[in-house]
């Protein structure tokens, strides 16, 4: 278990450090910042000015080696707009992010999990073809659709909620939602095929032939089992927060991490988008470790040591 | 460098293959060494039968393998006609397919579901650039009728052939080249036993219709003994008994070659005195030290597990390694 | 599986011959097949069967609504605020979205595939890279990799699309390394390099062939994840430019006249879900078809 550990956090280690390179690459291959920022007909000083105070007077590899250095103690450039460290503007939006998709994740959970379960033992019946029909929906219907389709029914038609800003609970509800819904058909998805799965196997057969009443087989034998999968499951949409809010946060004008990265997209602001990106990853890399983590509690096999 | 005119046609000399594994516990666990074979040799000589027998794991496929080119020796020597065989992949190696083919275990996996048979069969002078089209497929008619099958079958996929057929199929590519050494590993395992001898019987004609060399492989003692001229008997990567197959599984030398010719089911079990063998063979990652067979041995003494016995020819010609073989006291 | 499952016994039961029909083509499918196959209609003919051209102007007639509310046959799904035609531009969207998301599903599938076969021969550090990349990929949100890709490279269509292309290709190079090794561990694959063929013989005529169905229903599943992709950036306004527009693009317009005229969005986002969607239940049906043993 220690060694399956120590070999994860050394690819997640990798994985952070093939995110930076590739953005300092990039970065540099994507033409002179210089040029990109100050205007065409600025003065040459001025532009070698700017050059000098960046550090693009220098060869690349000593300019890689300062960006990693500098990456390493949390500094990740000012941004180029409006000259204050990135990577502090992205932190001010974190809230703004986790304010939305804290609750629309609990509600992906809370709908997602007992509908595919319900939909899982309740195979062929209505209510299943009913959970089946809205995550395909969910899956085929591009969140800026549904989120747009809420407005109109529920901003537009009957005028209940704000349709875009953040001046409150109010606010809020819309985008949760729609981060809500999507998700949460998936995960019944997910659920069922995982319950399926599990309800398909021998074990199950066995217990419920040697006379355990079928509501005992489905909470002591199948339950846990398809929990393993679906942690799986959770745990990446962990990971898929910040990335799953861009569209809708750019949709309501919510003032998060994933609209910061569109804006600084279209001002091509790159220490912000930066910044966002090694978010990003490291979001994901200590979800998928934290499931790993997960997995040595939830399932028995992973509790010895391996040979 | 002209080869003798009686030289063998497949001479291997102190075969080697080792794997470097690594062993679990440690994050950058230590490096182990799994010796899969570990000193074979052997002769075989045109038109003659070879059979390679043991438990699984003993390096019999290896040993095909390493015969056949598909894997890298890490010591020894084989030589084809007195050539160095060259190594997979180069040029003089494709050449070589002509000489040298295989007969797969799962006919159904060695064969392309997707592909006719009949094309299949064709594949190899395609491969090598050997007559034209029209030819190729008068050849490969010709072949599938040697191993018994007709010309509708051409046009038939794996799928739809039976076991027996498939085998047949595989066969005919094997042969389409005109090889002289046919390496079969477990031809006839995967088939049914009402098919097996049939199959075996195709083989023997063969043999005696093409001047083919064959080695066999096969767990299947009784087989072995029908189709080969002599017989080697693997354990743990060593050959520890090799000789002429009547002597060798009437009487034989070797405790584990005992141990395996009384596993044979016979008629006629009353008064027969069998030797069971106990636990299953040792990892080939830590093989045991002195005799590699001694922590299974019913007659093992204190020299077994200190000295490694040498292979040595015995009065009746047959090679055994073993301490306490008769004749052998002396040593 | 309830305990139905231990109790249901397979009965032959009599049916007519439209009852087989239907059984073997789902009619859903065949809805979903008509559709697509409209798409791709609309997508090459797309500059005959506009009605107009998708940015001349109407001004004489903007904002209309589409026929059924209150909209006249001239302009049949109503026009922007402009008075450009709604259904020649939703024609001309269609035709870049579909394109796009065609040639990137191309792309990826290519690629991957290409990379799948690389390491699947190689082995060693080849496959080692191999697999990091597939790791990075699959282990950070591919919008977020577009994004930043935009960012330091600004956008042009032939960009746009190669970044199309580089969405989900470690799906097809899973796939195809998987079933090559196992293909050359124990089966034909190895069976015909024994043979002495060459890499691209074994490949190209027999690996290939093999897993194609594999890859063909893989093809289902990441169309649309193309489509979802480059119409949500187009809706951010960072993916297809104007003068040129996809469907994406047409929603992002659109949200701004969503109190006034929210046709402009709806039929394009109709178009979205009904083609993600169909594609969707065309790859459940092939995949059933081709390959049970996917998922």
């Amino acid at each position: 278990m220690m060694r399956y550990l120590a070999g994860r956090l050394l690819r997640a280690m990798l994985t952070i450090f093939l995110v930076v390179t590739f953005a300092f690459f990039v970065l540099r291959l994507s033409g002179d910042p210089a040029l990109l920022i100050m205007s065409v007909d600025a003065p040459p000083e001025s532009i070698a000015a700017f050059r000098q105070s960046w550090g693009l007077d220098q060869p690349v590899w000593v300019q890689y080696l300062a960006y990693i250095g500098h990456a390493l103690t949390g500094d990740l450039g000012n941004s180029m707009r409006d000259g204050r460290p990135a990577i502090q503007l992205v932190v001010e939006r974190i809230p703004a992010t986790l304010a939305i998709t804290v609750p629309a994740f609990l509600l992906k959970i809370a709908i997602g999990v007992p509908a595919g379960i319900y939909a899982a033992l309740h195979r062929n019946s209505l209510a299943d073809r009913l959970t089946m029909v809205l995550s395909v929906a969910g899956f085929t219907m591009p969140s800026f659709v549904l989120a747009l389709l809420l407005v109109l029914l529920f901003a537009v038609r009957l005028g209940w909620l704000p349709s875009s800003g953040a001046d409150g609970i109010a606010y809020a509800i819309l985008p949760i939602v729609t981060l809500g819904a999507a998700g949460a058909a998936i995960l019944a998805r997910f659920t069922r095929s995982a319950m399926l799965e599990v309800l398909g196997q021998p074990f199950i057969r066995a217990a419920s032939a040697k006379g355990l009443p079928w509501r005992r087989v489905v909470a002591e034998h199948a339950l846990p089992n398809a929990a393993i999968p679906t942690t799986t499951i959770i745990g990446f949409m962990v990971g898929t927060l910040i990335a799953g809010a861009v569209v809708v946060e750019s949709v309501f004008a919510w003032p998060g991490v994933g609209r910061l990265l569109v804006v600084a997209v279209a001002n091509r602001d790159l220490a912000v988008v930066q910044a966002i990106l090694l978010l990003v990853a490291a979001t994901m890399v200590s979800a998928n470790i934290a499931v790993d983590l997960l997995y040595g509690w939830i399932d028995p096999r992973m509790r010895q040591v391996p040979r | 460098m002209n080869a003798p005119l009686d030289a063998p046609l497949v001479q291997a000399e102190n075969l080697v293959r080792h794997y470097r594994v690594r062993r679990g516990g440690r994050l950058f666990g230590e490096h182990a060494t799994l010796r899969a074979v570990d000193g074979v040799s052997f002769a075989l000589q045109a038109g003659r039968t070879l059979g390679l027998v043991g438990e699984s794991g003993c390096g019999k496929t290896t040993t095909a393998r390493l015969v056949l080119g598909l894997l890298t020796l890490t010591a020894g020597t084989i030589r084809v006609d007195g050539e160095i065989l060259p190594g997979a992949g180069t040029a003089r190696w494709r050449s070589l397919r002509q000489v040298m083919q295989m007969v797969f275990q799962d006919p159904l996996a060695a064969l392309d579901r997707r592909v006719a048979v009949g094309r299949q069969v064709m594949e190899p002078l395609a491969i090598h650039g050997i007559a034209n089209a029209g030819e190729r497929r008068e050849r490969a008619l010709a072949i599938l009728h040697s191993v018994g099958l007709q010309a509708h079958h051409f046009d038939r996929y794996p799928h739809e052939l039976s076991g027996g057929q498939r085998q047949r199929v595989v066969l005919a590519r094997a042969l389409i080249l005109s090889p002289r050494l046919l390496v079969c590993d477990e031809p006839i395992s995967a088939l049914d036993v009402s098919i097996q001898a049939q199959v075996v019987n195709l083989l023997l004609d063969l043999q005696a219709e093409r001047g083919l060399a064959y080695l066999f492989i096969s767990h299947d003692l009784r087989m072995v003994r029908q189709v080969s001229h002599e017989v080697a008997v693997m354990y743990l990567g060593r050959i520890v008994e090799q000789g002429d197959p009547d002597l060798l599984f009437a009487a034989p030398a070797h405790p584990y070659t005992q141990a395996l010719v009384s596993a044979i089911p016979v008629a006629t079990e009353r008064g027969r005195k069998r030797l069971i063998l106990k636990g299953d063979p040792p990892n080939p990652v830590s093989v045991p030290p002195g005799c590699a067979f001694h922590t299974r041995c019913p007659m093992a003494v204190a020299r077994c597990r200190a000295e490694t016995p040498a292979l040595r020819l015995l009065d009746d010609g047959r090679r055994v390694a073993c301490h306490l073989a008769p004749g052998m006291a002396d040593a | 599986m309830t305990e139905r499952a231990f109790t249901a016994i397979p009965r032959p039961i009599e049916r007519s011959r439209t009852a087989r029909f239907f059984e073997a083509w789902p009619p859903l499918t065949l809805l979903a097949m008509a559709w697509v196959a409209l798409m791709l209609v609309v997508a090459l003919g797309a500059d005959w069967l506009a009605p107009y051209h998708f940015a001349a102007l109407d001004l004489k007639a903007r904002l209309q609504p589409p026929i059924l509310f209150g909209g006249t046959w001239r302009h049949a799904l109503g026009t922007d605020e402009l008075g450009r035609d709604v259904l020649s531009r939703l024609i001309v969207s269609i035709r870049i979205s579909v394109l796009i998301a065609l040639f990137g599903t191309l792309i990826a599938a290519t690629l991957g595939t290409t990379l799948g076969f690389v390491a699947a021969h190689f082995r060693r550090s080849v496959e080692w890279l191999i697999l990091t990349l597939i790791d990075f990929q699959a282990s950070m949100p591919f919008l977020i990799i577009a994004l930043a890709v935009l960012a330091f490279f600004g956008n042009s269509l032939v960009l746009f699309v190669c970044l199309m292309g580089l969405n989900s290709w470690e799906r097809y190079a899973r796939i195809a390394r998987g079933l090559t090794l196992s293909a050359n561990e124990q089966g034909y694959a190895g069976a015909i390099r024994q043979l002495g063929a060459s890499s691209w013989r074994i490949y190209g005529l027999h690996v290939l062939p093999n897993i194609a169905s594999t890859l063909i229903v893989s093809m289902t599943i990441t169309f649309p994840e193309t489509i979802l992709l480059e119409s949500g950036l187009s809706f951010l306004g960072l993916g297809v430019q104007p003068p040129l527009s996809s469907l994406g693009n047409m929603v992002g317009y659109g949200r701004e006249y969503i109190t006034r005229a929210s046709w402009i969005l709806l039929f394009p986002s109709a178009v979205i879900i009904l083609t993600t969607l169909s594609i969707s239940i065309l790859g459940d049906w092939l995949r059933d078809r081709l390959d049970p043993t996917l998922r």
